[in-house]
């Protein structure tokens, strides 16, 4: 699969927002680390729906016709992409009346600011789910069909999530243990179902092959001519494909900057505040690898029509 | 009614009729126009609704060429339309035609994801997703000769290899044919349910190449006179 940027960036950028803000909720119900002062849970807040509306904004942007895109919100009954939609724009005034009831700290309203952060959480986590559940859910690419990959999606937003919390948190005034142990439980769940992941794709079961594809089942077949002088819309969409070599060295830097260089960070010696702002930048440059090569490494049916044999 | 093709692959010819004059109907059809891009410059490509591949099936001496034209299967499971966030791409219950609406797709290719048979294809120009229409805009014109109310691509095929009916009649040609000649259906694995068939190739008993047999008296003449003589 052609792996495109603006995807690419939405989903890495709304999933983070979406784990962190979850997340934010979980840590301030909970007073982890003493509590988080106002102005940090407003920072996280503001950056979660930061990043989640860049996410969002990315994804209409790649669209070849966006005049139309509103209407994307019509078919949740059965589309994950609209359901997607749906969840993303519900989660909006949940979260801005957690966030507007933090600023305000009106004491005798708290239960409603926690009312508000709940459903602003799980919405968060349906969010996440149903991107993933956008790739899941397509039966012509193996490598997507699978409960592993929305499992992914979560484990990356909130592992994200957390880092970006731990940043927030060490601006002082919080006990950053509990901060710190959630980003690694998240590292070591996320680099977990990833190691699965790769484990599983490497050899996905049963798939379409030519055979099926054609229905020639009496003997070899070879494609002799695709019909099309240059790329047509096909080639260039499900066409692209990745060396094998090449994608063991880009999985290779997805477990080094994503799980590695964070975890020795985060275990060995206090990191500073830079060393955590720094965690989480080479983090996200890890997933975005990982998102990238989630892409690359995708195999529509098809390229059956196109010569492969099998995908 | 559920409509549909009908290919016999082993009779088409490979020779791009069926494409061409869909994409001459279609260019002015329900869901035009359909952009080229550079036509005559050093890339060209564009948007067809039709595409014909050729493979070549068994190894030297029992292989064969097939020609295998592909369009839109009209799934009567199809993901295409279940996926799609709009509501633009659409199954026609009367008739089980596959359509897109032009006034609501955004252009997100998610459909295209979702198809297996890479039945659609994004117009850059238009930013709308566009695909066989089954040529709707022949079949229920009552202008036009009851025997021209069928899609362009059946209509010109020099070979005879397209058939269009209703797969839910068991008594159209079209399902007889299927009946009668195994007709089949391409990657029934992924449970798209897809209403075009395609017929099989004929099993042919393969030309012998080897053991042709002594030279005769004659033409070993003929050989040394060919070798003697300058003509």
């Amino acid at each position: 699969m052609h792996p495109a940027f603006s995807v690419i960036f939405f989903t890495v950028s709304s999933g983070a927002g979406f784990g962190l803000f979850a997340l934010l909720v979980l840590a301030d119900l909970l007073g982890m680390g003493g509590g988080l002062s106002t102005d940090q849970k407003m920072t996280a807040g503001v950056v979660a729906l930061f990043l989640i509306s860049a996410g969002l904004s990315s994804s209409v942007f790649h669209l070849a016709n966006p005049k139309n895109a509103w209407r994307a919100v019509t078919r949740y009954r059965t589309s994950w992409l609209s359901r997607e939609g749906v969840f993303a724009i519900a989660f909006f005034p949940f979260a801005i009346a957690y966030l507007g009831l933090t600023w305000l700290s009106w004491d005798d309203y708290n239960w409603l600011k926690v009312l508000m952060g709940i459903v602003a959480a799980v919405i968060a986590w349906i969010t996440i789910f149903s991107t993933g559940m956008i790739y899941a859910c397509l039966k012509t690419i193996r490598q997507w069909n699978s409960p592993l990959v929305p499992a992914n999606y979560l484990a990356l937003g909130h592992f994200l999530g957390a880092l970006l919390l731990l940043a927030v948190a060490s601006s002082g005034g919080v006990a950053l243990d509990g901060y710190v142990t959630l980003a690694i439980v998240w590292l070591v769940a996320a680099a977990a179902l990833k190691a699965i992941y790769y484990f599983w794709i490497a050899n996905p079961g049963a798939t379409s092959t030519i055979k099926t594809a054609t229905g020639f089942t009496r003997g070899t077949v070879r494609l002799l001519d695709t019909g099309h002088t240059h790329g047509t819309f096909l080639t260039q969409e499900f066409g692209f494909s990745i060396a094998r070599k090449f994608s063991l060295i880009l999985k290779m830097f997805v477990f080094i900057a994503a799980f590695v260089i964070p975890a020795v960070l985060l275990l060995t010696a206090q990191a500073s505040q830079d060393g955590l702002y720094l965690v989480t930048v080479v983090a996200i440059l890890g997933v975005v690898a990982e998102r990238w090569l989630f892409f690359a490494e995708a195999r529509h049916v098809v390229n059956l029509y196109h010569g492969a044999q099998h995908t | 009614m559920r409509l549909g093709l009908v290919i016999d692959l082993d009779v088409c010819v490979g020779c791009h009729a069926c494409a061409i004059a869909c994409k001459e109907w279609n260019a002015s059809g329900t869901t035009a126009p359909l952009t080229d891009y550079q036509p005559y410059g050093a890339e060209p490509s564009g948007v067809w609704f039709n595409r014909i591949r050729s493979y070549e099936v068994g190894d030297y001496p029992n292989n064969k060429t097939i020609n295998f034209p592909m369009s839109c299967m009209h799934c009567e499971d199809a993901d295409c339309v279940t996926v799609c966030p709009t509501g633009a791409s659409y199954k026609r219950a009367e008739d089980g035609i596959v359509l897109v609406d032009q006034t609501k797709c955004m252009g997100c290719n998610y459909c295209s994801w979702a198809c297996p048979y890479g039945a659609r294809e994004l117009d850059r120009e238009s930013g709308t997703m566009k695909k066989c229409t089954l040529c709707i805009d022949r079949i229920y014109d009552t202008v036009m000769p009851v025997e021209e109310r069928q899609p362009a691509c059946v209509l010109t095929c020099p070979a005879h290899a397209r058939m269009f009916g209703d797969m839910d009649d068991a008594n159209s040609a079209v399902s007889v044919v299927i009946r009668e000649r195994g007709g089949y259906q391409l990657m029934p694995e992924l449970g798209y349910n897809p209403t075009n068939h395609y017929l099989p190739v004929r099993k042919a008993t393969p030309i012998s190449t080897d053991n042709m047999g002594k030279i005769g008296f004659k033409d070993r003449l003929k050989g040394i006179a060919n070798k003697i003589v300058k003509r």
